[in-house]
């Protein structure tokens, strides 16, 4: 089977893949430059942007507030998106075929609009402080993520195993543990990675949920970004590609990333 | 039985999702039918604000714009992956996939150092000669435009590059051996088995631009305003939170509608369903 290709469309696919990763290598050298301003070529080599993200407290504190909120969102969602997921995998006839909808429902409702809703009705009108009502924000964000991942690894899970082993006397706890989750662990760490890079990179449902001392890493470099034009920015969306690389190397072990485009 | 277990290990899921996503969104849409002058106040005024109805419909204008350029360019650059050899296919497949697990927020930053007054693109057309006055190219349709199709490329060349991967290798080398063109094939046997898969792409790119914030916030700012900036706006500035409720309803409409038709539109026009 000849597999060719007009050449012209291979130099427009050359094109595609430089107009893809070149604005991000702008953004490396834009924080390795030892000018006061966003350059690139960058004119002189500097670390110094990155040391001073660490000098604005702001960007301290938000950044430990962005991996507090990934781990405990994405933690809560495995925990309620697991049961959820087996649930409509073992007893698919049983339910009714709206629940799947319904959990498919944060990615079909524009996050602003979920963002305003809960700043509306959870943090003002029954007065749930902003940081849980960000915890809530971003597991209703990630919890799609979740349950579509462990659905489709559990869709490869065959339940007669499961069965075999209550039928032997094991409870149902242990089965759970000991059975099902390790057969489906690839899907696990890929559903909490996905969950996890997805609400550090939040912007929609953080941007309403600042309050004093309070605000995610996203909501932090738009604010910085528009006060002030130095290489502070480009410096930490380096260390977030850095988080993006380790999560790609991670899903590429575990699910390989071809998943990705499923 | 089957059916108690079913609902309690789905339960947990489910009221989360209904006490925090349902019913404070309803609530949202609530607000906007029962203001003191009547169901429909909030409504006539928004449409009949000429400014507002500039805003949505250059919204309307920026997705659509975002969606067919991402379309075109999105969908030749899957058709060369999906061709190419197994070991380069993978490596185009990080290189999309990588800039869609970056955030929002840093892509778009990249555009800010590129199209800024001071920016790389500005200093190479006066470094070059080619122009002695830098251009203003931020707040511009043109930039919220680029960077919105920078932000949606990865995600039109994945959906699309899985929608050619499943069209069967049998089904091309039938119509090459029938005697058709390479041409003939791809007008007549790949792009109709693609079409659901182009539209499923068209959805997702439309109702994300349609609905972004940090991008037309920092590359079209106040000049290049758009429904999400707008509703930030008036909940976040000016705290009129019927204003912003009433935006809230017309985004949540036109994307589920736009979400409804297609996906029936999709699945109408797949040629291998029967």
């Amino acid at each position: 089977m000849t597999r060719s290709v007009h050449p012209a469309l291979i130099g427009l696919a050359v094109l595609v893949f430089i107009f893809l990763v070149g604005p991000l290598v702008i953004v490396v050298g834009a924080a390795l430059s030892d000018t006061s301003f966003l350059t690139f070529p960058p004119q002189g080599l500097s670390l110094r942007w990155f040391e001073n993200i660490f000098e604005i407290a702001a960007f301290r504190r938000t950044i430990v507030t962005s991996l507090q909120i990934a781990f405990l969102s994405t933690g809560i969602a495995l925990v309620i998106g697991i049961p959820a997921a087996y649930a409509m995998n073992r007893y698919r006839i049983a339910l009714p075929g709206w629940l799947s909808t319904l959990f498919v429902l944060p990615v079909l409702v524009p996050e602003l609009v979920l963002g305003f809703s809960l700043l509306k009705s959870v943090a003002v009108q029954f007065t749930v402080p902003i940081y849980i009502s960000l915890v809530i924000g971003h597991t209703l964000l990630v919890l799609p993520y979740v349950v579509r991942v462990i659905s489709a690894s559990l869709a490869n899970f065959d339940f007669s195993v499961e069965e075999a082993a209550i039928s032997l006397g094991s409870p149902p706890l242990k089965t759970f543990f000991t059975i099902l989750l390790p057969n489906v662990r690839s899907g696990v760490i890929a559903a909490f990675i996905l969950a996890f890079i997805t609400s550090i990179n939040d912007v929609s449902i953080s941007i309403f949920m600042t309050g004093p001392g309070i605000s995610t890493l996203p909501i932090q470099l738009l604010a910085h970004t528009e006060q002030f034009f130095d290489p502070t920015v480009a410096s930490v969306s380096v260390l977030l590609m850095v988080l993006t690389v380790a999560v790609m190397a991670i899903v590429e072990r575990t699910l390989g990333l071809t998943f990705l485009a499923k | 039985m089957k059916r108690f277990a079913g609902w309690t290990l789905a339960s947990p899921a489910m009221f989360v999702v209904v006490l925090f996503l349902v019913l404070p969104v309803l609530a949202t849409l609530w607000t906007t039918l029962t203001t003191p002058d009547g169901p429909l106040a909030t409504y006539l005024a928004f449409f009949g604000s000429g400014f507002r109805r500039t805003v949505l419909w250059r919204t309307i204008q920026v997705s659509l714009a975002t969606t067919a350029i991402s379309l075109v360019i999105g969908f030749l650059t899957a058709y060369v992956i999906s061709r190419a050899p197994g070991w380069l296919k993978s490596i185009l497949i990080i290189a999309a996939v990588f800039p869609l697990l970056t955030g929002v927020v840093v892509r778009s930053f990249a555009w800010l150092i590129i199209l800024g007054r001071n920016g790389i693109l500005n200093n190479f057309l006066i470094g070059t000669g080619l122009t002695d006055e830098p251009f203003a190219m931020l707040y511009t349709q043109g930039a919220v435009i680029t960077a919105m199709v920078y932000l949606f490329v990865p995600l039109m060349i994945l959906t699309l590059a899985g929608v050619l991967e499943s069209i069967p290798d049998e089904l091309l080398q039938a119509s090459a051996s029938l005697g058709a063109t390479p041409r003939a094939t791809f007008l007549q046997v790949t792009l109709p088995l693609a079409v659901p898969g182009l539209i499923v792409g068209a959805v997702l790119v439309f109702t994300g631009s349609f609905t972004s914030y940090a991008t037309p916030q920092l590359l079209g700012g106040e000049s290049v305003m758009m429904m999400g900036t707008l509703m930030y706006q008036q909940a976040m500035v000016t705290f009129d939170w019927v204003s912003a409720s009433t935006i809230a309803a017309v985004m949540v409409v036109i994307t589920i509608a736009i979400v409804l038709v297609m996906t029936r539109l999709a699945r109408r026009l797949n040629p291998m369903a029967v």
